[in-house]
């Protein structure tokens, strides 16, 4: 089966509100020009027990042995919002989270999923309530299955729950595209944007003599 | 048909229509700074593209850099000279325009774009970096991207953008004598939420707008996103043709009178439709700060630290209780009673001329209180520049703060400088656990209350 369209895994719930990048991965802890090795870094503030420190703090969900190896995030509405740093998402895929379902997102962060293979669903908040509610009785046993292709996910006794998500983006998730590659395809007709808007708006390119 | 000024920009730069929403937009500047800049530069080099038009790209050291005096290199932000040099070097590697550490048109991306004219009105522009809608105040359509996205744009010109909606904020009535451009928008995000532009490009109008100068406009826009908007707008109008028309990028000659006229078309007609309007009375706005970990937990100076049993939202509720924990304090206390450790005066949303004339001038003859440590961080060399010829820099050490070359400074926490532990009053835009530093209390509010917080010692508005 192919790993983008189907995942099956530990859900961890985050239900708090407006977790924003920083809290995700503290700017503090993007040491190098790389996208490699975050995470670690991943809720560095709120997963050990200081700023300095790798000593797991014991209250944090994801250091609790019933959420250990735990691939899906139940979060709260307005998760990732904040700075853009796509930092936060490859600190996410580094730990091994591969799905997170929230009833609204940060914009850029949305996106930056995305482009890292990473599904970020909105899903109605009384759904996820519903699936944390019986992930928390027994998180090891109660893990989701998702699946992208059928817009599902499959939780209690095979019972199945539909979420939307845009086409492009399903496309994008599905199939892995290289996005750059696709618009270099489009060079003519971004060439002919560039002619006629040139005449149009000849000062946009002219390059600045700052 | 009438259209909308969102609309115009968007139909001005679509190149051509992907899908249901999703349109292949054109980007004519392009922005990077050290932080997520490099990286994006180097994503690229990796896969061996070049950059399309490097001549209308701008990579600028702003977010890590030092700002305390005779700055080089050298950073407080540990590893922080690596990602100077990587971008240097990435920089020059790809022919773009760098404004490096000690360049006099260095400062914050957002701030130098604007002051520079390298965007203008009706241009689109993009910059991994959250607050790129400041741009919007010129009437331009400028957002926040990601890393990756900011490779496609470099490689391409443009990016695969889902077409967002459109909102307008009007603002009726006339504000208060002592309400700044910062307690419109604290008000607005407070009033509405941190996710109600979630989705939308959203236009500030009304006559509270048109009464800001260009300063004011971009401390709007600029915390755009602190609603969750995909960007801010203000339509130009002749107070936007004359800043711009004063940078140094201005169109010139024949191509001035044509660009204006473009520009003078750039607003929502008559009758335009929108997805979504909101009305605010400017009546309702008093001086503010927050007293939470996101923007949308304000209160009135005047006001006390709500009960978060009185939110009817749980969630609401929920998210209140927790910031009140962080910030170490509880419901019913007078905002004037919290008494603050540091003072910081800087960031894309208050650092421009006019934000350090307004708090200077509250500082003239005064000193910050004996506990208070108070930092000013001009948002560009210019304006560090403009200000010392104006002999600013002379009130503010007078009165006890500190004067720093231009950056980001302590407006977010690298590992470096840090207000980890304080409470701090700050003219920045976002109040998150630990932006300042590991633990750091932050409370937003305008240049002029930061001034006024500093001398009293304790949250204050500055009288008027
Ligand atoms: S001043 Fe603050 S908000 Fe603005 S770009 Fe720099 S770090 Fe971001």
């Amino acid at each position: 089966m192919n790993e983008k369209v189907f995942h099956r895994g530990i859900a961890a719930p985050l239900p708090r509100p407006n977790i924003d990048t920083d809290a995700i991965i503290p700017s503090r802890e993007i040491r190098r020009v790389s996208k490699e090795g975050l995470g670690e870094a991943l809720f560095a503030g709120w997963r050990y027990l200081a700023a300095d420190s790798r000593e797991p703090e014991p209250d944090f969900i994801l250091n609790k042995a019933r959420y250990r190896g735990a691939s899906i995030l139940l979060a709260g509405e307005n998760f990732g919002c904040g700075s853009s740093r796509e930092h936060a998402v490859w600190a996410l895929k580094d730990f091994g989270v591969k799905a997170i379902f929230a009833p609204s997102f940060g914009g850029i962060f949305f996106n930056n999923c995305a482009l890292n293979g990473i599904l970020a669903i909105e899903l109605e908040e009384a759904k996820i309530r519903r699936l944390t509610e019986w992930v928390e009785l027994a998180p090891r046993r109660h893990q989701l299955e998702i699946d992208l292709e059928a817009r599902q996910i499959r939780w209690r006794e095979g019972e199945a729950m539909r979420f939307g998500i845009e086409p492009a983006r399903r496309a994008l998730l599905l199939e892995g595209l290289d996005s750059i590659a696709a618009t270099l395809r489009k060079k003519s007709a971004i060439s002919a944007f560039e002619e006629a808007d040139g005449k149009r708006r000849p000062w946009v390119y002219q390059l600045p003599d700052v | 048909m009438p259209t909308t000024l969102f609309d115009k920009l968007w139909e001005l730069h679509e190149v051509a229509v992907l899908g249901d929403r999703e349109c292949l937009i054109y980007t004519d500047r392009i922005f990077l700074h050290e932080r997520t800049g490099s990286i994006a530069l180097r994503g690229l080099e990796q896969a061996g593209r070049d950059v399309r038009a490097p001549g209308r790209v701008f990579c600028i050291m702003d977010h890590i850099v030092d700002t305390r005096p005779g700055r080089g290199d050298v950073t407080l932000v540990p590893h922080g000279r690596e990602f100077i040099e990587a971008t240097r070097h990435s920089a020059s590697r790809a022919g773009i325009h760098l404004f490096d550490v000690n360049d006099p048109r260095q400062g914050i991306v957002h701030v130098a774009a604007a002051e520079h004219g390298i965007v203008l009105p009706g241009m689109s522009a993009v910059c991994p970096d959250s607050h790129t809608c400041t741009l919007g105040a010129l009437g331009a359509l400028a957002w926040g991207i990601g890393s990756t996205e900011a490779e496609h744009a470099l490689a391409t010109s443009t990016l695969r953008v889902s077409r967002p909606r459109s909102m307008r904020v009007n603002l009726r009535g006339e504000t208060a004598p002592d309400v700044t451009a910062k307690d419109i928008i604290l008000h607005l995000i407070a009033r509405f939420g941190s996710q109600s532009g979630r989705g939308y490009a959203v236009e500030f109008a009304g006559p509270a707008i048109r009464a800001l100068a260009m300063d004011g406009r971009f401390t709007i826009c600029n915390m755009a996103v602190e609603m969750g908007a995909f960007t801010g707008l203000i339509a130009p109008d002749e107070r936007t043709i004359a800043y711009v028309s004063s940078t140094k990028c201005a169109p010139a000659g024949p191509l001035a009178d044509l660009a204006a006229a473009h520009w003078r078309e750039l607003r929502s007609d008559e009758g335009a439709g929108f997805d979504l309007e909101l009305e605010v009375d400017c009546a309702e706005i008093s001086p503010s700060v927050t007293w939470g970990t996101n923007p949308e937990q304000l209160a009135p100076i005047s006001g006390v630290v709500p009960d978060p049993d009185a939110f009817a939202d749980p969630r609401k509720a929920l998210a209140a209780r927790e910031a009140l924990t962080y910030m170490d304090l509880s419901a019913g206390t007078a905002l004037s009673s919290i008494r603050i450790d540091a003072a910081f005066i800087g960031s894309c949303t208050n650092n421009r001329l006019g934000d350090l004339r307004a708090a200077a001038n509250y500082l003239r003859g005064k000193k910050i209180a004996p506990w208070v440590q108070a930092l000013c961080v001009p948002g560009s060399s210019a304006v560090k520049r403009a200000a010392e010829a104006e002999g600013l820099d002379r009130i503010f050490r007078a009165a006890g703060f500190e004067w720093r070359e231009a950056g980001c400074s302590l407006c977010f926490h690298a590992g470096g400088e840090s207000f980890g532990g304080k409470r701090v009053i700050s003219s920045t835009n976002r109040n998150f656990q630990g932006r300042q530093g590991p633990g750091a209390r932050t409370h937003l509010g305008s240049p002029q209350t930061v001034a006024a917080s500093a001398c009293q010692g304790y949250i204050r508005a500055a009288e008027t």
